[in-house]
């Protein structure tokens, strides 16, 4: 049976940190179901890419499950309403985000029914999957509004078709959990691991993968045996491994587990499919469990809700939308001991900007330290490049060069050192004993060298519809200029005609002595008439030497003389 | 003596033969420098430069008849690379020196619109939409901010609007905070901010 | 309260300050060790350091107007004085140790932009410049080892000498200093007037395995640096290059002339070498940071270090060794880059050709 060939041996990363996990504070109890909150803010945007298109309108009525807001563009996901209720506003709210700016948010007050919308599995558990085409599976994940739960909030319909056409022969679940505090993948892995194993099954058939490695952490005994057991239950044709790997941070960063497990490095600045590889997060895997056994689409997420100022840390089932506030209280949040609020890790997380922001997809865990907890880091020292960073880089990047030329905002310099390798994992600033936020000087480095290029484009346009404006004024004056002359030619001509009158009454007269001979005289005329038409309008081609102010005219005339000079130069020379 | 002066000949000549090859087998293609200067501006052409454009704007710098200080929306950023591409001293923006005050967009206050188009003539790269006696728009995708349009306008019904960040424009702040400047402006909030309610409809 | 910094949130609360702190006091067992050979005039070099050291980088810290005591306490500059008490003559004036520390302080650190932004180690710039404009006064106050003679100063009796040059009555300042162990052998070897085992029946310059005295001196900073290098205050790189470079050249160039060669135990334990490899050459703002790099601006100061004592004008080669790879150490760094994650191995020479 493939689990119990557990691989020869696994492959370290470089660098790294051991950190005091404290996950036990939350990992002990089973998971609670949260209190319905009286309204939910479900913000349009809680993935990569372009924010869902809103569907519903201030005063709808909504129930459970509905959608929201469709996929907008080719790399979007739909939100659906995580409880029923009415619509009561669609405007722009304060949302999880460390720029502490606001996005468009739907309002939906609950009415407490929680009242499902009609949810149709594509298959129940006695099933076997091989009943459904990947495109089925695919279609469900993509209208249930699945997003990589990990952290990286890409929708995984579109993950999962690009890995179908590539070729992908290994699938590595993620349940490493690297970051300390954190324990929403470990409970539901230890709560609900049949959930997570038959969500990994619908991934490894879609995209079609002949093994699978799940990376757990070593420090999660329980989560590793339930899994263990869950798949025993299986037959051996699933060929899945799960594999212990040492804890050490950042072994869950997708590239430091997919180095570990397998040795391979996903090449810079592509994605791990060019190396036949897929990552999903195990929370990815019941979700889409969920969307496909029971019709649900993404309406609620696991958040671990820790750190020294709850009395009761725990990880709760939260509906998308439900206010942090509601949450923490439902915790016990003891308002005399707090220090910081973070969502996220201590490592890689934010500071909330506000605990009246809602959880989303994206809210894995909300971290409300007591004083002492965690660390204020004092005034930045020089950097003294001791090179402790480069030290613990699992990236192998050097963060002391990086440092200096993103603050002298040197951005080429910076790229020139990898700066788009950076995992942002924290090791650098974690070690360094300037207390130097080096992550935050990256971060800082690779959203201006973007601005950059986005102002680089706006330019760009600015330049091209410039110039195509001073074109199409160029056209203009040119057929205003030739249009003029036109009038004025027929004008001459009308002229002309008016005074050969007389003389064409005398030709008429020769035309009567020769009746059969064309006249020639009208035929010259006509000839000459066109002439002079032709050249007007090659004059008047040569347009934009009318209107010449004086000194272009002056500077014209020079060019020609300089001109006629050098032609000069050359015949006298020759 | 005689074969001293011969050796330094000798070296002489052999080095200036190597660097005379060095110069025709790495020769270094660039682009005129006038097409790097105009790839620097910022191509709002808003023509607070005094010059009609930038292009021109760029010429007058290539040949020297205009300083590199005199770009506003450019700032600080554009005068340093303009330094560091044409190797001179950065100068301290001219002028108005705290007119810029970060990116802007102009926006037509429709129910004031006359719809005189006499605003889509001035704009330098047809932002503005709009026909005699129609309401006027500006595209806000393609609005450099340069405000040419703003002066023609009979009904002044145009304003300046900053440039609303988004999530996906904005940028982390420069740590700015250190030993040195431990007074260093931050966007910090305070505890008391995070758990302040915050009002919902 | 500031709360919306950047992650990570976490610290495991090892300061600059800190660091150096421990690297100072780490440097006790080889000062005490030092003390009881040399004498009483280490303790008096290093207070002296200690007082001229912060004194001058208040002043310039003010005079730069940056904040005083922030910077005062990061104990850099407490490093590099202890390093310079202990690198001086035991019986240098007290001037010499104001004129080091003037450079060390003002010259090679501050002006070149305070911490971490000097290229050159401050205290062996200090050290260089002392030995080529002092050179009588650095070679000549070198307090014979107490295991040599019996003769040698109370504290008040060496505080008298460096301050003040009055030594008490009956002594002469030759009688009370000899030649470094490393100054004979180089003297002899050069001169061609005594072999390496006349030198050693001469009992002048070959203690137990090292340089008479400055083996116990070398030991215990060997076992202050290990306990650096275990704490991981400093990696390994650099001190083992070092050692090993040297290790290998006294090794090849001693089994060809064994007569003028001196075995490597004696270049390990003689000298500053120990003190160099652990506690110099790791200055972090001077020495390269790279892995790769590291270990070859070790190995050069090893080798660098071997080739001055054997064929250089000086009779010790640390200050010289260190800031000649010091030169080197942005270049190593830029052609050492380590490969980074997902990146092919030619990837930088591709980049470089196109």
């Amino acid at each position: 049976m493939s689990l119990s060939s557990t691989l020869s041996h696994l492959w370290p990363f470089p660098g790294g940190i051991k950190l005091t996990s404290n996950k036990t504070l939350s990992n002990q109890q089973s998971i609670t179901a949260a209190h319905l909150s009286q309204q939910l803010i479900i913000p349009l945007s809680q993935h990569i890419g372009q924010p869902a298109d809103a569907t519903v309108k201030v005063g709808d009525k909504v129930l459970k499950g509905q959608i929201l807001g469709y996929a907008h563009g080719p790399v979007s996901a739909p939100v659906h309403a995580s409880g029923s209720g009415i619509v009561t506003a669609i405007e722009e709210h304060l949302v999880p985000h460390p720029s502490g700016l606001s996005s468009l948010c739907v309002f939906i007050d609950t009415d407490g029914y929680e009242q499902w919308t009609d949810c149709s599995p594509l298959i129940s558990t006695e099933q076997n999957i091989s009943e459904l085409s990947n495109e089925q599976i695919n279609e469900q994940i993509a209208n249930a509004g699945i997003v990589g739960l990990g952290g990286a909030l890409y929708p995984s319909a579109v993950k999962l078709r690009t890995a179908e056409k590539m070729h992908t022969d290994t699938l590595v679940i993620n349940a490493a959990e690297c970051e300390p505090y954190i324990t929403c993948d470990d409970v539901l892995m230890q709560r609900r691991p049949e959930e997570v194993i038959l969500g990994i099954m619908l991934i490894k058939k879609i995209v079609g993968a002949k093994q699978c490695l799940i990376g757990i952490e070593d420090n999660k005994p329980e989560a590793y045996q339930a899994l263990l057991e869950t798949i025993s239950g299986y037959n051996s044709e699933t060929h899945i491994e799960i594999i212990q790997v040492p804890t050490r941070y950042p072994a869950g960063g997708e590239k430091q587990l997919i180095q570990v497990l397998t040795g391979k490095e996903v090449p810079t600045q592509g994605l791990p499919m060019d190396i036949g590889i897929i990552c999903h997060n195990v929370t990815t895997a019941a979700a889409i469990y969920h969307a496909v056994y029971r019709g649900e689409p993404l309406v609620s997420r696991i958040v671990t809700i820790t750190g020294g100022a709850i009395k009761h840390p725990q990880n709760m089932e939260v509906p998308l939308g439900t206010p942090i506030r509601d949450i923490l209280n439902q915790a016990g949040m003891d308002e005399s001991k707090i220090e910081k609020i973070i969502m996220g890790g201590p490592m890689m997380g934010f500071s909330l900007p506000s605990i009246d922001t809602p959880v989303t997809k994206a809210t894995n865990c909300i971290l409300v330290s007591k004083k002492g907890e965690l660390d204020t880091p004092p005034p930045a020292m020089p950097c003294i490049r001791c090179a402790r960073c480069s030290d613990s880089c699992p990236m192998s990047l050097l963060p002391q060069q990086m440092y200096w030329y993103a603050k002298a905002r040197d951005l080429e310099k910076v790229q020139d050192y990898n700066i788009f390798d950076c995992i942002e994992c924290g090791c650098c600033s974690y070690v360094c004993p300037s207390d130097i936020p080096l992550v935050q000087y990256f971060r800082y480095a690779k959203t201006e060298i973007w601005d950059d290029e986005r102002e680089r484009n706006k330019s760009n346009i600015a330049r091209d519809r410039h110039e195509f404006r001073e074109e199409r004024l160029e056209k203009a004056k040119a057929a205003k200029a030739e249009a003029a002359r036109i009038r004025k030619q027929k004008l001459a001509k009308k002229k002309a005609l008016n005074d050969q009158k007389p003389l064409e009454e005398a030709k008429s007269s020769d035309r009567k002595k020769n009746p059969d001979k064309p006249d020639s005289a009208d035929l010259i005329q006509e000839a000459i008439a066109r002439a002079k038409a032709k050249k007007a309008q090659q004059q008047s081609k040569k347009k934009n030497t009318d209107n010449l102010t004086e000194a272009q005219q002056k500077k014209i005339d020079e060019i020609n003389e300089r001109r006629r000079k050098r032609s000069e130069d050359k015949k006298s020379a020759t | 003596m005689l074969s001293g002066i011969l050796a330094f000949i000798a070296l002489a000549s052999f080095f200036g033969l190597a660097l005379g090859l060095a110069a025709v087998v790495f020769k270094v293609e660039s682009s005129p420098v006038i097409d790097q200067i105009d790839a620097l501006l910022p191509q709002t052409q808003c023509g607070q430069c005094s010059f009609a454009g930038c292009r021109p704007y760029a010429e007058a710098i290539a040949t020297g008849d205009a300083p590199i200080n005199l770009c506003p929306p450019g700032g600080e950023n554009l005068i340093q690379s303009l330094a560091d591409l044409l190797d001179v001293e950065v100068l301290p923006l001219g002028e108005e020196e705290d007119a810029f005050q970060g990116p802007i967009v102009a926006v037509i206050i429709e129910e004031t619109c006359i719809g005189c188009t006499l605003c889509i003539q001035a704009c330098p790269v047809d932002a503005i939409l709009g026909a005699a006696k129609q309401m006027h728009t500006v595209i806000e995708s393609e609005c450099t901010g340069c405000e040419l349009c703003v002066a023609p306008c009979p009904v002044d019904c145009i304003e300046m609007i900053p440039v609303k960040q988004t999530l996906k424009s904005w940028r982390w702040p420069e740590p700015l905070y250190n030993a040195n400047n431990k007074e260093a402006d931050t966007i910090f909030t305070t505890l008391d901010q995070v758990l302040a309610e915050n009002v919902r409809p | 309260m500031f709360l919306a910094q950047s992650s990570p949130f976490l610290k495991p609360g090892l300061s600059v300050s800190k660091m150096m702190m421990v690297v100072t006091l780490l440097m006790i067992p080889g000062i005490v060790t030092s003390i009881i050979v040399f004498g009483y005039g280490v303790l008096v070099n290093i207070i002296l350091a200690i007082i001229f050291a912060l004194a001058f980088e208040a002043i310039i810290l003010y005079l730069r107007k940056r904040p005083v005591a922030v910077y005062l306490k990061d104990n850099s500059a407490l490093l590099t004085a202890v390093i310079i008490g202990v690198a001086l003559p035991p019986l240098a004036p007290w001037w010499l140790t104001f004129v080091g520390l003037f450079f060390a302080i003002v010259v090679a650190k501050q002006l070149y932009g305070g911490l971490g932004y000097n290229t050159f180690n401050p205290a062996m710039v200090a050290y260089a410049i002392l030995l080529v404009s002092f050179p009588a006064e650095m070679t000549t106050y070198w307090q014979t080892p107490a295991t040599l003679d019996g003769q040698s100063l109370s504290l008040l009796e060496t505080l008298n000498f460096q301050l003040f040059g009055q030594l008490p009555a009956g002594m002469t300042i030759d009688a009370l200093t000899s030649a470094t162990p490393l100054d004979i052998v180089r003297t002899s070897v050069i001169n061609g007037s005594a072999t390496i085992d006349e030198i050693h029946a001469e009992g002048q310059a070959f203690g137990q395995f090292g340089g008479i005295g400055t083996e116990w001196v070398n030991l215990a900073f060997l076992a202050g640096g290990l306990f650096i290098m275990r704490k991981g205050l400093i990696s390994w790189h650099i001190p083992i290059s070092l050692l090993a470079t040297l290790g290998f050249l006294s090794l090849l160039f001693g089994s060809f002339e064994l007569d003028s060669n001196p075995s490597p135990l004696f270049h390990f334990f003689s000298g500053a070498t120990m003190l160099g490899a652990f506690f110099i050459a790791t200055d972090p703002v001077t020495a390269s940071t790279t892995p790769i790099g590291r270990i070859i601006y070790g190995a050069g100061i090893g080798a660098l270090i071997y080739i001055i004592r054997t064929w250089g004008g000086y009779p010790d080669a640390i200050a010289f060794a260190v800031l000649l790879m010091n030169m080197c150490a942005p270049l190593l760094d830029y052609y050492t880059q380590p490969r980074v994650y997902g990146h092919k191995v030619d990837e930088r020479d591709n980049e470089e050709s196109s």
